[in-house]
């Protein structure tokens, strides 16, 4: 049988607040466990709870950029559970009153198409803290650090029908995010955790199937495999005639496994009730306009002036746009660059394979955007062609001269541009070669020609040690054998 | 010297009659004498007090005395006082002292008061009679003559019955649902539930975090106005407390009560109420209308709903509130747990007294699916519903004036087998706090010996007019000045 994919996301956001969403402490990452947590992170009797404006501002302006409406009466509930990692035995949280409501992001597929996915809304809420369970021998070390660190959680409809489509949302979201600055947007730190609901239905059915939810994925990697591999398991089941069990999993994707981690029938009654700690947040006119004020370039609207400013084509100018630190590095090249779509062909092209290569992001890459720029300058003015090109790039990459002038001298990767010297030297190599030129001469299809023509690149690369301007080779040969 | 106001004694250390040295040795000498007897004290700061009233009476010879500076006084069991361990009436926090202050203690401190230390309190704020306490039973320093020992009152029964025998002046209460004027009635003084929002939570241990509110208790209306001087105003810890100035409550204390309008809700004057207990409020009444007040009877149509509304928002609140007591942190941990669910279920099981326990299961019940329409949501309706019985009243009247209780002190467990009718005692009281609004009782004479307390209920906010109210009452009457025995 056929079957339609059903994917809807849940998106944990963290906040990129000084202090946390309900108490003055510190969310800096990286601390000594449990020195970032008062008396109100540890739930001492009597403490209350103190709203941060910051978190409210950050939550209307991913409202504001995600085009959704904003909730003017947001409310608080409390979600009971107990946890060792949950000081007050409940989250504080958002059920029906959530300061984001419906909104919408557009997705660019790979096709070159575009495709609406729908938010049904986002809340803010308090994050937990941490259970460590490897060094203490027998325990739990519960580390609180994180407790009431402030998080929006972002809700979408069932919109996406693929890993792709899910990993596009998921990078565009990441994206938004990061360009708004309310998220430092580091995924390997827990900033953005992904739980992806997944369902299968006959090709065509309108009615959707049961649905499976796969916690805490923290990375697109994993989110990829973690999606093929539930649609997999869910496939096999249904055509060997079975049924879709509502649960919670686990995915392990060093293993590429996953396991049941509760069903339905086993999962908590939270016991939702409005929070008598926290009166209901009136948000007004003039507080979603001063979050408005703050809201920075979109990656969409950066897209659009790319390719205004820069004559990039959609392509290049979404994967340039969407995310907020790659975007920069871009304009840091070209800026220094002279020529704009060469600069963007080589953030593409060699940064990008070689931070894929060694699993970097672009801020952690050793080599500048105004290096590569004055790079790309080079090339640019025919200063130093491709090939000599990356080996600068490898230079630059491995610390071995602080920018192109001063590696292309060092390696002597100059190319020569000077006519007369490299009309010699195709004129030595022609006269080296006379039966090839015979040939050329004779050959009556262009497009032959034009190959032939490549056959006499290589002997003067070598005669000119490289250094050969190819372009004005090409030109001179041109010339000197008629056409 | 521990017979006199507040109001006095702050006067005879202004002319140097008596220092805080000497007065705070005096009371503390009283209640190790005493308390063995009452019970109302939990912990007794002696080293601390005695350090702070030395400290007191240097303040006040630099000349920055407050109208506090040295006074003798005590906090509920349910403030969190830094260094010194806070309670709240239970096994749970029986060792736990907490590393700041609650934000009523902190102003008291300011104020240079000299706290005696922690009185007795029914076990995290539930109950009426004092008799849930961890601690042990408080015993009303009222009746003792006939052979029973009778109740204080709760929850704040331990502060009600240290002013009444004179152990302090003055004591910090809270009023979930009437925990500071049932005692206050039964007991024989004067006590204050403030306006919802009117003084900061901060540092009060949670019971129901939309209905606790910190108020005063004293002999003298007098007294408590100088106690909500210190308490009132808004806290940046609490963002339930209210920005809104607070005047000085003494300043209108001696306003003429002439054309204060008066209404008695009918429903309050209910079959429930004990004849004798109706005449000594009605008797009362007529000493407001010698000071010129018009009386009339007005309706609270809802008031029947407020005890079964209340017992369904307070138990769920609190069935929140006392979850963050699992023995992780801090508090009661359970000897030898085998795994978490055991850590929990022993910890609380062993921590937690009967009551407590109770409300815990009604509240968790209550907000369960399934159930949360039917009772939770259903009680906040009445409890609009009850807020606006109020709102409505005080477009008629200045006041209400109702009984506090249907009886006096009852007898030490007499009503423990019989959680509901221990629930009743609340009848007069509940409304007040469903509706968030300030109520005070106020001595007003004696059934067989006990004391009765007279509600008078105000508008949001109307604190000042309560207190000048309740003041002029006691400038013609003379129950507040009663002795027990």
């Amino acid at each position: 049988m056929q079957w339609d994919i059903v994917i809807g996301l849940e998106i944990h956001v963290q906040l990129a607040t000084k202090t946390k969403i309900f108490s003055g402490s510190s969310t800096a990452f990286g601390a000594e466990p449990n020195t970032q947590a008062s008396a109100v992170d540890l739930a001492m009797p009597g403490t209350l709870p103190v709203p941060n404006e910051q978190a409210f501002r950050y939550a209307v302006m991913f409202g504001l950029a995600v085009n959704a409406e904003i909730g003017r009466r947001s409310v608080f509930d409390r979600k009971n559970y107990f946890y060792p990692d949950l000081p007050k035995g409940y989250q504080t949280t958002q059920l029906d009153h959530p300061i984001v409501g419906p909104g919408f992001v557009d997705i660019d597929l790979a096709d070159g198409s575009t495709k609406r996915v729908r938010i049904h809304h986002a809340h803010l809420e308090e994050d937990a803290g941490k259970s460590l369970h490897e060094d203490f021998h027998g325990m739990t070390g519960i580390d609180l650090n994180r407790a009431g660190t402030p998080l929006i959680e972002v809700v979408t409809e069932p919109d996406m029908n693929s890993a792709e489509e899910a990993v596009a949302f998921a990078k565009k979201l990441h994206g938004l995010v990061s360009s708004l600055g309310i998220c430092d947007g580091d995924m390997s730190q827990g900033s953005l955790r992904f739980d992806v609901n997944i369902s299968l239905k006959p090709k065509g059915s309108d009615e959707l199937g049961t649905r499976t939810e796969t916690k805490n994925l923290n990375s697109f990697r994993f989110m990829e495999q973690a999606i093929a591999h539930e649609v997999e398991r869910q496939m096999d089941i249904l055509e060997d005639g079975g049924r879709i069990i509502q649960e919670t999993r686990l995915y392990n994707g060093e293993r590429d496994e996953s396991r049941s981690m509760r069903s339905k029938e086993e999962a908590n009654d939270y016991r939702y009730f409005p929070c008598p700690d926290l009166l209901p947040v009136v948000i007004d006119d003039e507080f979603i306009q001063s979050a408005r004020d703050l809201l920075p370039e979109l990656p969409d609207e950066r897209k659009a002036r790319f390719k205004e400013q820069y004559g990039l084509n959609d392509y290049d100018a979404r994967l340039l746009s969407d995310d907020a630190s790659m975007a920069a590095f871009f304009e840091e090249t070209a800026s220094h660059g002279k020529d704009a779509k060469l600069a963007a062909n080589w953030v593409l092209g060699e940064l990008s394979a070689r931070l894929n290569a060694e699993d970097k992001t672009v801020a952690q890459a050793p080599i500048t955007g105004t290096q590569l720029g004055q790079l790309v300058a080079r090339i640019a003015d025919n200063t130093v062609s491709s090939s000599g090109a990356k080996k600068v790039f490898e230079a630059l990459w491995n610390g071995d001269g602080d920018n192109a002038d001063a590696v292309i001298e060092a390696q002597g990767l100059k190319q020569v541009s000077d006519t007369g010297a490299l009309e010699a030297m195709v004129d030595e190599v022609l006269a080296g070669m006379p039966d090839q030129v015979a040939q050329y001469q004779g050959e009556e299809d262009p497009k032959k020609r034009k190959k032939m023509l490549g056959g006499f690149m290589g002997p003067l690369m070598k005669a000119s040690k490289g250094q050969g301007n190819p372009k004005l080779f090409n030109e001179i040969l041109a010339r000197k054998l008629g056409g | 010297m521990h017979n006199k106001s507040v109001a006095e004694l702050s006067r005879d250390l202004e002319s140097g009659k008596i220092s805080s040295v000497e007065l705070t040795r005096e009371f503390l000498d009283r209640v190790k004498a005493e308390d063995q007897q009452y019970n109302s004290f939990i912990t007794v700061t002696e080293d601390q007090a005695m350090a702070d009233a030395k400290a007191a009476d240097e303040q006040r010879a630099a000349g920055n005395a407050t109208a506090w500076t040295g006074v003798p006084f005590a906090h509920k069991d349910l403030f969190c006082t830094k260094g010194v361990a806070t309670t709240a009436g239970s096994k749970m926090l029986a060792d736990f002292v907490p590393p700041y202050d609650a934000t009523v203690t902190a102003n008291f401190r300011d104020a240079g008061a000299v706290s005696l230390g922690k009185t007795n309190m029914d076990e995290f704020a539930m109950g009426s009679s004092n008799e849930t306490s961890f601690f042990g039973a408080v015993t009303n320093p009222w009746g003792l003559s006939s052979g029973d020992k009778r109740v204080p009152g709760g929850s704040s029964g331990g502060s009600a019955a240290a002013i009444a025998a004179r152990l302090v002046p003055a004591a910090t209460a809270t009023d979930t649902g009437g925990s500071i004027r049932l005692p206050a009635a039964f007991c024989g003084i004067t006590g204050l539930k403030p306006t919802y929002g009117r003084v900061s939570r901060y540092g009060i241990i949670a019971f129901a975090s939309s209905l606790d509110q910190g108020g005063t208790m004293a002999r003298t209306a007098e007294d408590n106005a100088l106690m909500l001087n210190v308490m009132a105003g808004f806290d940046p810890k609490d963002s339930t407390s209210v920005d809104r100035a607070v005047p000085d409550y003494t300043a209108t204390l001696n306003e003429p009560l002439k054309g204060l309008r008066v209404g008695l809700p009918k429903e309050y004057f209910s079959d429930q109420l004990s004849p004798a207990m109706e005449q000594q409020v009605r008797n009362a009444v007529k000493e407001y209308e010698k000071l010129g007040a018009t009386v009339k009877e007005v309706s609270l149509p809802h008031a029947k709903l407020a005890i079964a509304a209340y017992y369904v928002i307070a138990p769920a609140e609190a069935s929140a509130n006392l979850s963050r007591f699992d023995g992780v942190r801090y508090g009661y941990r359970c000897e030898n747990p085998q795994d978490l669910h055991d850590l929990y279920t022993r910890t609380r099981g062993e921590g937690f007294g009967d009551e407590v326990k109770r409300r815990i299961l009604v509240g968790t019940y209550a907000l369960s699916a399934g159930y949360f329409d039917a009772y939770y949501l259903k009680a906040q309706k009445v409890r609009r519903l009850i807020q606006q019985d109020f709102i409505n009243a005080f477009k008629e009247v200045d006041v209400l004036m109702s009984p506090v209780s249907p009886s006096p002190a009852f007898v030490q467990g007499a009503n423990t087998s019989d959680p509901v009718t221990m629930y009743l005692e609340d009848i007069f009281t509940i409304a007040v706090n469903l509706a968030g609004v300030p109520a005070m009782s106020v001595p007003a004479g004696f059934v067989d010996g006990l004391p009765v307390g007279l509600q008078i209920i105000g508008n949001y906010f109307d604190e000042a007019r309560l207190l000048n109210a309740a003041h002029q009452f006691q400038q013609v009457t003379d129950w507040h000045q009663k002795l027990p025995q």
